[in-house]
């Protein structure tokens, strides 16, 4: 493989494109509402009118609004047909054609789609995931052919530090100085890890890259890999992303068959593979300590830091690790500069988040949207509000590890430091809406279950600890607890957060300190008459003052 | 090897570069409670109770597997890392069934010894009274998990001292329990060499020698540090 064969592959493939293009969702949200039927209706369809010469049936990756699924786009004319069933094929066809058709139409032009920004997402919903072609027809694989060619690895860790880049996975650090750190540390051995064990309840925004590009991926991986000189990368995925591991499957075969994985990628002496490891259902091992742990074959239980995998990581080798969606940005940030990423987003965060859109809002899906968007502008424009005009009350953030953000502070705009102020964090992108029916201290509660049941049990402040605040917190909700099991359950939010070995541990107590900052009235209400009664009356009477 | 100066306490300390703030402090006679790290095998950093103050470091950091630094200033003793230690040790006591007065450690128990020393007079949190068994399935030792804290020092000493590998975690959170081989009965197990340095190694009453009774059972963990010294550095007269 050369760039001219690149370019040839790129050139066929956008030559072989037909005048119209039905392009139909095979993300897991829409193939869980039949897509895959839709699809193959569509294709029998096409079959039947004779129209295979002129009409090209594309699966491809998220097309964003999960909850109007089975969603199919037509091109030209940028049409959008949404909750598309089988038996709507043949009409659906037929309007290519300038039938009419009583298909649902969507809207592209509703704000849900008009104020995303897609980079990560450019490719989700427009090429077909299992078709390295496709990817390279969209500027794939370019990007690593310029990083071969034409930087060395210190001019490439410049670039992304140029561009502002800060990991995706949640915790914000800036992704070039944690290249330049592996690419110093001296080492014969070095290694890529991308975790893709995306665990928080309602997000998905891992999976839906993995599912719509995985190539984006495994060229950022590359990428990074000449970058801090590894030769072979792990992507960690979890089991429950059947889906995505197996587009992962194809991408590495494709890419593998054709050169752009393996030894001497371009005819270059850059040596790169890629294999997947398969997680077996513990949220603990999104924590990167765990996760190194769990691919060298052992229990997937954290260790403390330092060393940090970026000094001693796999099998005590320096590590890179990122998160899938800060690799999907890394080609795009080659191809089209520092600069023009560094001019996206806010001061301190730069160029776009992708949220997974969930709970009481009108528009469930994915979005991308530029760091500084506000949370008003994320949840009631473009997720539509909450279903049946019913007031938002907080927007949860960052899983298990963040907290609930309340209603009046929505004007925030989403970026690290604005959501850390608050008590949340960025987190990985799941975004939960909750509206006026919700009762923060069962939100409390179920989140401090989930940390409890994944907890890895190493540590005692996270393994016991998270077990006691759940009894606690259960026993608030029954109305049973007293004014000395919140001021204990707060005490042991100090203790398990300050005292943890990992960050599950370090934050599993966000959710309940968030809610009871903003929401402590709801705790106070739920305390039993008793003895302590009397106490737990006096703080409301003060708080509500 | 180089050595470094830090300050522990207010008071300076020298120690040899690469050595713990654990190490450190016991070199200079400072005292760090500690329950799940053991002389002769790698630290887990897991009970926490280790935790000590740096300044400059926002985190607290676990002096089991912290390396000293130059100048580094550390403080041991606090009022907030007494209040985190007793706090920890009061859910070990709540988390299973820990009853000394009926333990074959009782008065040699590591466990009973940091809340004796640390003020632990009662305990606020709701015990959980889980059900646990024990396993007395192996001729000498037996396995009692609802005196176990999950300190994983038999784990450790199994799989580097002794090699065997018998001994692990199985479960999470606050159901992880200890296992043999493949979570077998004890006694069924075919690797195990029925060395006992798990039972050494124990620091209550979760390991024991069979037939020891309330408060009979005693052991030397200096024992496994002395195997090992003498098998890495060829030392062996103390």
């Amino acid at each position: 493989m050369v760039i001219e064969d690149l370019v040839e592959i790129a050139e066929k493939e956008r030559a072989g494109g037909k005048k119209t293009i039905i392009r139909c969702c095979m993300a897991a949200s829409c193939m869980s509402s039949r897509s895959e039927a839709v699809k193959a209706g569509l294709e029998k369809a096409v079959k039947d009118a004779g129209l295979s010469d002129q009409v090209e049936v594309r699966g491809v990756g998220c097309m964003r609004l999960c909850c109007q699924g089975p969603l199919v786009g037509v091109e030209p004319g940028n049409i959008l047909y949404q909750k598309v069933e089988p038996e709507d094929a043949a009409s659906l066809v037929a309007s290519t054609q300038g039938a009419p058709t009583d298909v649902e139409r969507g809207d592209p032009e509703q704000p849900f789609f008009k104020k995303q920004l897609s980079i990560v997402l450019s490719n989700s919903g427009v090429v077909d995931p299992e078709r390295i072609e496709s990817y390279i027809g969209a500027d794939g694989y370019k990007a690593l052919h310029s990083v071969l060619f034409e930087m060395t690895p210190k001019e490439l860790i410049d670039h992304i530090i140029a561009s502002g880049l800060r990991g995706r996975g949640g915790a914000g650090y800036p992704t070039g100085l944690k290249w330049a750190t592996v690419a110093k540390t001296p080492s014969a051995q070095k290694y890529v890890v991308c975790n893709g064990d995306e665990g928080d309840p309602g997000a998905f925004m891992d999976r839906s890259v993995l599912e719509s590009d995985p190539h984006s991926v495994l060229e950022g991986m590359a990428i990074a890999g000449y970058a801090v000189g590894a030769n072979q990368g792990f992507i960690y995925v979890r089991a429950e992303y059947p889906l995505a591991i197996k587009r992962l499957q194809i991408a590495i075969r494709q890419a593998r068959q054709i050169g752009l994985i393996g030894s001497g990628i371009f005819e270059s002496p850059f040596h790169f593979t890629v294999d997947i490891r398969i997680g077996a259902g513990a949220y603990v091992c999104g924590e990167e300590t765990a996760l190194m742990a769990s691919i060298e074959g052992k229990r997937g239980t954290p260790r403390p830091r330092p060393p940090f995998p970026a000094e001693s990581g796999l099998w005590n080798s320096p590590t890179l690790i990122n998160n899938v969606e800060t690799f999907a940005n890394i080609a795009p940030i080659v191809r089209k500069g520092a600069d023009w990423y560094a001019s996206i987003g806010t001061a301190k965060s730069k160029g776009t988040k992708v949220f997974a859109l969930a709970g009481k809002i009108e528009n469930t899906g994915l979005i991308e949207v530029p760091m500084g968007t506000t949370l008003r502008q994320i949840v009631e424009e473009m997720g539509g509000g909450a279903p049946g005009g019913a007031s938002i009350k907080a927007v949860q953030t960052g899983g298990p590890s963040g907290g609930c953000i309340p209603a009046n502070e929505l004007d925030t705009p989403v970026d690290y430091e604005s959501l850390t102020r608050l008590g949340s964090i960025m987190g990985s992108g799941g975004m939960i809406v909750m509206d006026e029916s919700t009762r923060m201290p069962e939100v409390a509660r179920y989140f401090m279950e989930f940390c409890m049941d994944e907890s890895c049990g190493k540590c005692i402040p996270c393994r016991a600890g998270t077990a006691q605040m759940h009894h606690l917190l259960d026993r608030i909700v029954k109305r049973q607890g007293t004014a000395r099991d919140l001021a204990t359950l707060e005490e042991l939010c100090d203790m398990v957060a300050r005292t943890s070995l990992c960050g599950l541990g370090q934050n599993a107590p966000n959710p309940v300190r968030s809610t009871l900052r903003y929401f402590r009235n709801e705790y106070l209400a739920l305390l039993a008459p008793g003895s302590n009664g009397q106490l737990a009356r006096e703080e409301q009477t003060a708080n509500s003052h | 090897m180089a050595a470094k100066t830090l300050n522990i306490n207010g008071k300076q300390v020298s120690a040899d570069e690469g050595a713990t703030i654990l190490e450190a402090a016991i070199e200079a006679g400072i005292k760090i409670p500690t329950l799940c790290h053991l002389d002769g095998v790698y630290d887990a950093g897991a009970c926490r109770l280790c935790l000590v103050e740096v300044t400059g470091v926002n985190k607290l950091l676990s002096a089991c597997t912290t390396r000293i630094a130059e100048g580094m200033e550390v403080h041991t003793d606090t009022e907030q890392l007494r209040k985190y230690r007793r706090m920890t040790l009061e859910l070990l006591f709540a988390e299973r069934n820990h009853t000394c007065s009926a333990c074959v450690s009782n008065g040699h128990c590591e466990l009973q010894a940091l809340a004796w020393q640390n003020g632990m007079d009662h305990v606020r949190y709701d015990y959980c009274f889980p059900r646990w068994s024990v396993d007395a399935s192996h001729p000498r030792y037996g396995l009692d998990h609802n005196r176990c804290i999950l300190c994983t020092r038999c784990v450790r000493v199994c799989w580097h001292i002794e090699g065997a590998g018998t001994k692990n975690v199985a479960g999470r959170g606050a159901k992880s329990f200890i296992i043999d081989d493949l979570a077998q009965p004890w006694g069924d197990s075919e690797t195990c060499t029925s060395c006992g340095k798990c039972v050494i190694a124990c620091p209550t009453g979760a390991l024991f020698t069979r037939g020891s009774t309330v408060a009979e059972m005693e052991r030397d963990p200096s024992k496994l540090a002395f195997i090992v010294n003498a098998r890495e550095r060829k030392q062996w007269v103390v």
